[in-house]
């Protein structure tokens, strides 16, 4: 088995992905829970995937694609390990979010086109209103929601989540075993 | 007495007395804006302060509590986010702000043992300096007649049995066992209440069109896809009173005849899912829904589905095309959802809000909802308030409130961008978000309701209330908002897709210095084009933002175009810094400063910087300590 990585990855994917088809009894009017329960999976939507997907509801890989790409929340590209999502609602952006999120996309070399970092670390988004006006302006790391954010305390916690990945990068390379990060296919 | 109250206890004195209005309360806001500043971990401090003290502590509400007992509890959002995380001590309603974990033992001590109140976190009146003890005398909450959002603070929402103890299921019951589903669309229709997702439309008449539809098969479905920026009102009812929403959902689809009900919320609010996931779990084990609600026969079932992100969702029929699991984009009406909606069976959507309020129009009757707020506009409207004010958070005031009140009263005045008062920094308000408009100093004293604020181009939306202080380019914010409907444009109208698009192009010229007289022709024009071309709300409404910023601030837009210049200094390609040479002392400052070497000269001298390589960066004015750039 070991020695066969790729193969298991494949199986495993399409016996999970098997599964969430078969927990919505392969109703394609479920293919946003659907592809919601994927994505929750392996954090984006892999075009095989997808592909698959439409095959076994039935229904063109275009309404399948067509659904992906139309919805925000779904992403074809794989995501950084830390998602940072800026709020840019009414109120966050009159309380100056855009400087907070300069900052950030300076600091990690990051663009609205490409968010994601090479390293595949950090990717950072903007999402359009989190509903916490009143903490005004509000970033999200990893589910984590930050308020009455400045681009210098975005900067600190960007700094804090680096020195925790250098620590444990550290820590894996003393004991001298493999990266326990999932692979994306 | 407050017309809030007057409603509160009438529908209470059916009920009896509230059975626990006496019992010492200990209430952590677990909202998600009190949850972001750390509640949970203030809530478990408290539960072993409370412990080590010797105080019986109970977590779980029981219709016979000891007198001695003190319980211990969440509760759903109270509104006052931004000085989160909030506690509460009932009976005596104290409410304290910003409380760390490491305040929590002097609460306990000073508080639950010694009766004291700690008075250095009480909240103090930004303008007056007074130190407020709780609800009654903090002007952010006396001020405003809290309906839905009252519950919103004061229940457990993961605790059905509380909701019921309060009287919670009791219209549902009535509205099951002894009414017709006529009479409750009557009711509904006598009380005049009207949609809260934006349209205003009355929403007895929408029950009735779907009642007397006749199919064996209907849908009702809660609109919680509240996307517009700047809103939170949904999102507060869904986390902090989800059976409230149940509840208002099971009558509507008594009244309407539909067995099977769906809330769409949106994606970004993920505590809102869990809760109502929750509610709907619990509501079944408790057997209130389910196959036979009430011993009637009757079934209910209720699910929760999640949004994917995508604004359009919340215009009804892109709704329905999103639950069928299709792109959601719209479709013309009619046939309206009531006649042929989700599955193409009749179909009653509506928003969280509207829902919210049923239940209690139930249980107090039509003629006590309508004595609040105006004739046209009964009940209670839930806002938004957020921006540069001073007190930022849900507000829930009578239909009919002025601005004024809003601004000045609840929300303290206006503030200057590091959050302090600023007497006379009022510009504007954007009300009803990207559909919206801007109301201005001379609307200050407009009630607001569905009718006056359509007349003057703005309109009530889901309830965001931006303020805006005089350092705010409205130029800007016109474009803010253009970008976010071009964006969340489906595609499906050329008008609304293209027009958009150039719209945010003649705006991008004005803000970037490439405008002419004719921008501003055209921009009014493609604005009025977009409106008549688009098929649903998002595009009729996108261009409003634009129309009513130059409505109300042309000067504004005419100096970016003819003057080059924005008097805020916000848009960065019209600044152009110079050095006075007047002023300057040639320390040097300015040029070791920046960054990109457009500044020359020698010291002792005046510096000069070479515009064709200023990148605006206000790096200069920053460093000079005489104020001799200018310009930016």
């Amino acid at each position: 088995m070991a020695s066969m990585p790729m193969v298991t990855d494949r199986a495993e994917k399409f016996e999970k992905v098997c599964g969430i088809l078969d927990h919505h009894a392969h109703r394609a009017s479920s293919l946003i829970p659907i592809l919601q329960a994927i994505q929750h999976e392996y954090h984006y939507l892999p075009e095989e995937v997808l592909t698959y997907v439409a095959m076994s509801l039935g229904v063109p890989a275009a309404r399948v694609f067509g659904v992906a790409t139309f919805y925000a929340h779904f992403a074809l590209q794989p995501k950084g390990k830390h998602v940072i999502r800026m709020c840019d609602g009414t109120a966050c952006h009159v309380k100056q979010s855009i400087p907070v999120l300069n900052a950030l996309r300076k600091k990690l070399g990051t663009s609205e086109k490409s968010n994601t970092t090479p390293d595949m670390m950090f990717t950072v988004e903007t999402v359009a209103c989190l509903g916490a006006c009143g903490l005004a302006p509000v970033i999200v790391i990893d589910e984590q929601v930050h308020g009455q954010i400045t681009p210098e305390r975005a900067l600190a916690l960007v700094d804090e989540i680096k020195a925790q990945e250098a620590s444990l990068a550290g820590a894996s390379a003393v004991a001298e075993q493999p990266s326990a990060e999932v692979s994306h296919v | 007495m407050s017309s809030a109250e007057v409603l509160t206890v009438s529908a209470e004195g059916e009920a009896g007395s509230p059975v626990t209005s006496q019992l010492r309360r200990v209430i952590v806001c677990a909202g998600t804006g009190c949850m972001a500043n750390g509640s949970m971990k203030v809530y478990e401090q408290f539960k072993s302060e409370m412990a080590k003290s010797g105080l019986d502590v109970i977590l779980e509400l029981r219709a016979e509590a000891e007198d001695d007992e003190v319980r211990l509890s969440k509760s759903g959002c109270q509104g006052f986010c931004q000085m989160g995380p909030l506690v509460s001590v009932e009976p005596e309603g104290i409410l304290y702000n910003k409380v760390r974990q490491e305040d929590v033992a002097e609460i306990v001590q000073q508080t639950l043992v010694g009766n004291q109140v700690v008075e250095r976190l009480l909240y103090k009146d930004p303008t007056t300096r007074k130190s407020c003890r709780g609800f009654k005398d903090n002007p952010f909450y006396s001020r405003q007649d809290r309906l839905v959002l009252r519950e919103c603070g004061f229940l457990d929402p993961e605790d059905i049995g509380e909701y019921k103890l309060h009287g919670g299921y009791r219209a549902a019951k009535k509205a099951y066992v002894e009414m017709t589903p006529e009479q409750i669309c009557k009711l509904i229709l006598d009380s005049g209440l009207r949609g809260r997702g934006g349209g205003g439309f009355p929403t007895g008449r929408k029950w009735e069109a779907a009642r007397i539809q006749n199919s064996a098969k209907k849908y009702v479905i809660c609109n919680g896809d509240e996307g517009d920026p700047g809103a939170f009102m949904n999102r507060s009812v869904m986390e902090g009173n989800p059976h409230s929403v149940i509840e208002g959902m099971m009558i509507a689809a008594r009244a309407i005849g539909a067995n099977e009900g769906l809330v769409y919320v949106r994606a970004e609010y993920p505590l809102a899912v869990e809760r109502m996931r929750r509610a709907v779990a619990d509501a079944e084990r408790e057997g209130i829904l389910g196959k036979n609600v009430f011993g009637t026969g009757l079934s209910m079932k209720c699910d929760v589905m999640e949004g994917a992100g995508a604004f359009v969702c919340g215009e009804e029929t892109a709704m329905i095309a999103s639950i069928e699991g299709q792109r959601g984009m719209p479709r013309p009406k009619p046939p309206f959802p009531a006649q042929s909606g989700l599955w193409g069976k009749p179909t009653v959507i509506n928003n969280v809000e509207t829902l919210a309020h049923v239940s209690r129009i139930l249980n107090v009757g039509p003629e006590v909802f309508r004595s609040i707020g105006t004739k046209e506009s009964p009940g209670t409207k839930t806002f938004a308030l957020t921006g540069h004010v001073a007190n930022t958070g849900l507000v829930e005031v009578p239909f009919g409130t002025t601005l004024r009140e809003i601004v000045y009263n609840i929300g303290g005045g206006v503030t200057d961008d590091a959050g302090k008062i600023w007497k006379n920094g009022f510009k504007a308000v954007q009300i009803g978000g990207p559909s919206g408009g801007c109301l201005t100093e001379e609307h200050l004293d407009l009630p607001l309701a569905y009718e006056s604020l359509r007349s003057v181009g703005a309109m009530v939306g889901s309830g965001g209330l931006v303020a805006m202080n005089q350092n705010t380019c409205m130029v800007s914010i016109a474009r803010f908002f253009m970008q976010f409907t071009q964006r969340e444009s489906c595609g499906k109208c050329l008008l609304c897709r293209e027009g958009t698009r150039q719209l945010l192009a003649l705006l991008d010229d004005v803000i970037e210095g490439r405008a002419d007289a004719n921008t501003l022709v055209l921009l009014e024009q493609l604005a009025h084009a977009v409106q008549v071309g688009s098929l649903c709300g998002l595009g009729k409404t996108a261009p409003n933002p634009v129309l009513s910023t130059m409505r109300y601030f042309r000067k504004e837009y005419e100096e970016h175009v003819f003057e080059k210049r924005c008097r805020t200094g916000r848009c960065k390609a019209l600044l152009s810094p110079q050095i006075n040479p007047l002023k300057c002392k040639g320390c040097g400052l300015c040029f070791a400063a920046c960054p990109v070497g457009a500044i020359s000269g020698e010291k002792k001298k005046p510096y000069h910087i070479d515009s064709e390589l200023c990148i605006k960066c206000g790096a200069c004015a920053a460093a000079c300590k005489i104020h001799a750039v200018e310009g930016i």
